[in-house]
Order: structure tokens, then sequence, then C-alpha cells
């Protein structure tokens, strides 16, 4: 023991030149890129542009007189409402059938993830101009042969969304199947056995044994997918320019702060705008987590 | 097939009466995989579909492609091919009429590709050095700042956004290669996902090592960097999909549309519609994705393992 202890102190003490040297650069990396950015975006966000004075007024003119700003909100609420709870589900109900011993289950999964190596762009474009044109999309013309007239759905401001919605449930749901798919197999098989001795039915066993235990995993697709959905820019901005008539509906949050900060170059206004969105980020995933005690067990 | 609805819970003696039930697989019969495939085949089919349009499409005349009823198979210009009026060239027509209006094309594989190289080197160096550090050593300050890494990965990035671009220009690092990896110097991220991989590491191995006589250095390069093959695979991968589908910096940073990346060109080819019609849309599209669908096909265990690892650790 005592010849132990001697280099024990001696290592100690080098070890903190090493350990420093280790984090150093990725710490100074992060002061620099993100802590004083964090707080700069801040201050930025609290000085008007023409004036230079320090104050609230950005915000002001965000809560007061910008009726884009409160349609940016209601359309990004709207995208959240509409592609995490359907989003989710589906990626449960699909995770729950491969999580059975099926012949090419893995080529469901592969083919379940492939949109998550193409680019949102690329894939947009595919449903923008292959898809949903009301002139050359697949779709209207298909339902156009069992006689259904379908809707605009790239130019009618009120169908927007959905449509957006549609294409964002798509693109993530393999996602959301993989990471679920990982959480069910760590489920240990006695726990079924056990309920089917005790004769619980597939709901039953869905119900009382698999929920319960995906839920931690459960729970974290949650919150992803929610602060994804809030931050939602590359489909809005890929489906709908400021020329369209679709565009007061389609625009989120974060499409207004490139459109204030970059193409207005009002990057004060913008600021305000991203650290409102930050603040709802926050808000939602502060209350998932107050609700996390009611739903999720992490006894397992 | 199973008795739904029938709860017996502690009745022993109904199933010590039953001991094949036990030893049958717990889920399901014959009947219901067969509804499972259904099910998973519909949508595989939508999942598919897009993919297979834009495929048909790209080889689609304009005229072919507004036609109602919808044409789904391609004619007349694999037909010209076909009959020897045009050469087997002319099948490609599309592509070749969107690369000779975007002739800069090519460069954008070239930009992406650097983009994404670029964040893979700077996240995987400093993530394994910082992640080994905050894992298995003891040093001054530690917690808070293992407190900045949480607060970066807490914090939304587009809170950087602004700050960050100011940070580029002022470097004159805007439509240049080095703009696009940027934020992407240090992740917060990987330093988090390494640094749980580094805990699950037996401490022994490093103090063996130590009393053995290598330094610092040398237990982290030798010893321990060569057990992390698994997780930094999955931390490149990670760092891949992300650096690819990223659209809003690289529009911000290289507004050059010839320093873009696939993924930023493509909104900008979007607007030219004057120019470019469907089957053109959906030839940029092929062309775009393409060379991430070949890897994904390549590497497709990798990359689904890499993003499960990537998704439970975090």
């Amino acid at each position: 023991m005592q010849t132990k202890a001697l280099p024990r102190k001696r290592r100690i003490k080098s070890n903190w030149a090493w350990a420093l040297l280790f984090v150093a650069p990725s710490i100074i990396g992060l002061i620099v890129l993100n802590i004083v950015p964090f707080g700069e975006s801040i201050g930025l966000s609290l000085t008007d542009k023409q004036t230079g004075a320090v104050g609230v007024s950005n915000y002001v003119r965000l809560f007061t007189s910008d009726k884009y700003f409160w349609q940016s909100n209601v359309n990004t609420f709207l995208f959240t409402v509409l592609t995490v709870p359907v989003g989710v589900f589906l990626a449960l109900v699909l995770a729950v059938l491969l999580n059975r011993k099926l012949r090419g289950r893995s080529i469901y999964r592969a083919i379940f993830f492939l949109p998550l190596v193409c680019a949102p762009s690329a894939i947009a474009m595919v449903w923008r101009w292959g898809v949903f044109n009301s002139k050359t999309g697949a779709l209207n013309q298909l339902l156009s042969l069992v006689g259904i007239q379908g809707p605009a759905w790239i130019s009618d401001p009120h169908v927007i969304m959905f449509t957006i919605a549609i294409v964002a449930v798509w693109a993530s749901v393999g996602y959301d199947i993989v990471l679920l798919l990982a959480g069910l197999q760590n489920i240990s098989k006695t726990y079924y056995e056990a309920a089917l001795i005790d004769g619980a039915g597939p709901w039953q066993r869905f119900r009382y044994i698999t929920v319960p235990l995906i839920s931690p995993t459960l729970f974290f697709v949650l919150i992803m997918r929610t602060m994804n959905a809030i931050r939602q820019f590359d489909l809005s901005f890929m489906f709908s320019q400021d020329t369209d008539l679709t565009f007061r509906s389609a625009q989120t949050l974060l499409y207004q702060f490139y459109r204030e900060t970059f193409m207005k170059l009002n990057a004060n206004y913008g600021s305000a705008i991203v650290v409102w969105t930050v603040v709802i980020v926050l808000i939602f995933t502060a209350v998932q987590f107050l609700l996390e005690k009611k739903w999720v067990h992490y006894d397992q | 097939m199973e008795p739904a609805g029938i709860v017996r819970p502690s009745h022993t003696a109904q199933t010590a009466g039953k001991p094949m039930r036990a030893l049958r697989p717990p889920r399901g019969g014959r009947e219901r995989n067969t509804l499972a495939h259904l099910v998973l085949i519909l949508c595989s089919i939508t999942m598919l579909f897009p993919f297979l349009w834009m495929l048909l499409s790209s080889f689609k005349t304009f005229g072919e492609s507004v036609k109602v009823p919808p044409v789904v198979f391609p004619s007349e210009i694999p037909g010209k091919v076909l009959s020897g009026e045009e050469k087997f060239s002319y099948l490609f027509t599309n592509y070749q009429f969107l690369l000779q209006k975007i002739t800069y094309f090519w460069k954008l594989y070239g930009n992406t590709f650097l983009l994404i190289a670029g964040r893979i080197v700077c996240a995987v160096v400093t993530s394994s050095m910082a992640g080994y550090a905050f894992a298995m050593l003891e040093f001054p300050f530690k917690r808070l700042l293992f407190a900045i890494v949480l607060l970066q990965l807490m914090l939304p990035s587009q809170i950087f956004l602004v700050p960050q671009f100011k940070m580029v220009l002022s470097l004159k690092w805007n439509n240049t290669v080095l703009g696009l990896i940027f934020p992407g110097l240090v992740s917060a991220f990987g330093i988090f996902f390494m640094r749980q991989f580094y805990r699950s590491l037996p401490k022994e191995l490093a103090e063996a090592a130590y009393l053995d006589g290598c330094n610092q250095w040398q237990i982290f390069t030798r010893i321990m960097l060569p057990l992390t093959k698994t997780p930094l695979m999955a931390l490149s991968i990670f760092t891949a999909i992300f650096a690819w589908s990223d659209l809003m910096w690289p529009l911000i940073v290289n507004s050059d549309s010839q320093m873009g990346t696939l993924s930023s060109a493509l909104s900008k080819i979007q607007l030219m519609n004057t120019v470019f019609r469907t089957p053109h849309y959906m030839a940029a599209a092929l062309l775009a994705m393409l060379p991430m669908i070949v890897l994904y096909i390549l590497f497709q265990r990798q990359f689904i393992e890499g993003v499960a690892q990537t998704g439970i650790k975090s």
C-alpha cells in the first residue's frame, strides 16, 4: 500500500496538466463559438438597430405591431401539434411490429430509415414538385384516377402546413423507429412470458409491459421531436417563398428569424425572435420534464 | 387466439395445467405476422414511393410529367434512344440540361464532402480528448467546465448563429469551406457522447498502464483510443448526417452559389422555375441524394446502429 501512495499523489498533479490540455481545445472552442455568442445574441436582441439604444424595443415591436410574428407562432404551434403526436405514435406502432420475429425486418427498418440520409431540401424538392404539385404531382394525378379532385397541396394557404407536416412525419419516422426499437429490444422477454402465463392479452401486454418499460426512450423521442418541431425551418423554407400566397401560413418562427436577420438585415430584431424561440423550446421541455414523473418509469 | 380480456392474475392451478404455454414464443402467431407484414409493406411503399417517382420522373419529358392520367414509366425519351433516333446519352437529357445550367454542380459535391470530412475530424479529435478527460481524470473546475458542455447541449443552436456568422465575416471565411465547417469545430454532443462511453471503461486499464510507465498521452492514444472505434464510428455518422442535412448555415455563410453545399444549392435551384421543369428538379434531387444513399446501402448496419447508439446515450 505504501509504495502505491506516493506515485498516486504525484500522478494527480501531473494529471491536472494533462487533463486541462485534453479539454482545452473543446472548452476554448465552446466558449468562443457558443458561450460568448449566446450572450451576444441576447445583447443584440436588447439593442435597437436604428438608435443603438439599449432596451426592449425589439420585443415591444414583436409583441405589439408585428402581425407576422403572431402568425409565425401559430404556424409553429400547428406544425408541432400536427407532427409530434402522430409521428411518435406511428413510430411506436411500427417499432412494436418490427420487434417481432419477422422475416425481412432489417429490410423494413432500412427502408424506414432511408429519408434520414437524404438532405431535407432534396426531400422537399421531390415532394413539392414530384408528389404534391397540383399539376405535375403524382398524388393528385393518382387521385384523379379514382375521380377525386385533390386539394392544392402547395398553393392553398389552408392546406400548406398539413402538407409540410406529412413530409416531416414521413422524413423523421424512421429515426424514431430506430430509437424505439433499440429500447424495445432491451425489454427482457421474461416479462412477456410471465404475462402470458397470467393470461394477459396483446393489448394488456402492450399497455402494462411495453409502454412502461419503453417510457424512458419514448420520453426522449418526444422531447427531441418537440424541440425539433418548434425549430422547424428547412421544410417551410423549401415549400413556400415570400412571393407565394401560402407564405403567411407556412412561415415558422425560425423562418421569420432567417428573413429578418439575413434578408431584411436586421440582426437585432432577428435575435429577439430567436431568443423568443429558445424561451418557447425551454418552456416546452420544462413542462415535459414536469410531466415526466407521471408516466416515465426508470426502474429497469 | 389469446384469451384477451380474461386476466387470471394468481390462479396457479390454471397455469400449472398448461406448461406448454410458457414455452411458446411470447409474441403472436402466424396470422398476426401476416397482418404485421401487411402494415409494414404498406408503410414501406409509402416510404419508397417518392424515391421511385423521382427516379422515373427524372427520365420523363415535361409533357409526360404533367399528363393526366399519370404516365408511370417514361417512354418518350427512352423510345427515341431505342429507335436509334438519338444516341444513348440522350437518355440522360434532363440531367445534362441541369448540369449545363448549373455548371458548378460538381463543385457542390466537393464542398459538401469537405464540410462533412472537416466536421468529422474536428468532432472526433476534440471530443475524444475532452470526453476522456471528463470521464477518467480529475482536474480543477471539472464540474464548471462540464456545465459549459451541458449548456451548449441544452440550447438550440440557432441562438449562436448571428454572432458565429459575424465571426466568420470578420475572419473573411465566408464563401470558403472553413466557413462551412466553422460551427462544428467543436461538438458538445460529441464530448458528452464520448464521456459516456469512457465512463463505461474500467479505470484500472489506465492505472495499469500508468504503473508501466506510460504518461497520460500514451495511455490515451495507445490504450484508450483504440477501444473507442465503435462510438467514434457512431459519432462520425451522426456528425455526417447532421452536416449533410444542415440548410440554414450554408445558406447564410456561403451565399456564393458555387461555394454552397448540395443541400443549400437545391434550395436555390428550386427557385429557378422559369428554367427548370419537374423532371429537371427530380434529376437534381436524385443527383444530390445519390452519394449518401450509396454510402447508406453499403454501410446500412453502421448507419442505423450508430444512430441508435447516439440516441440512447444522450
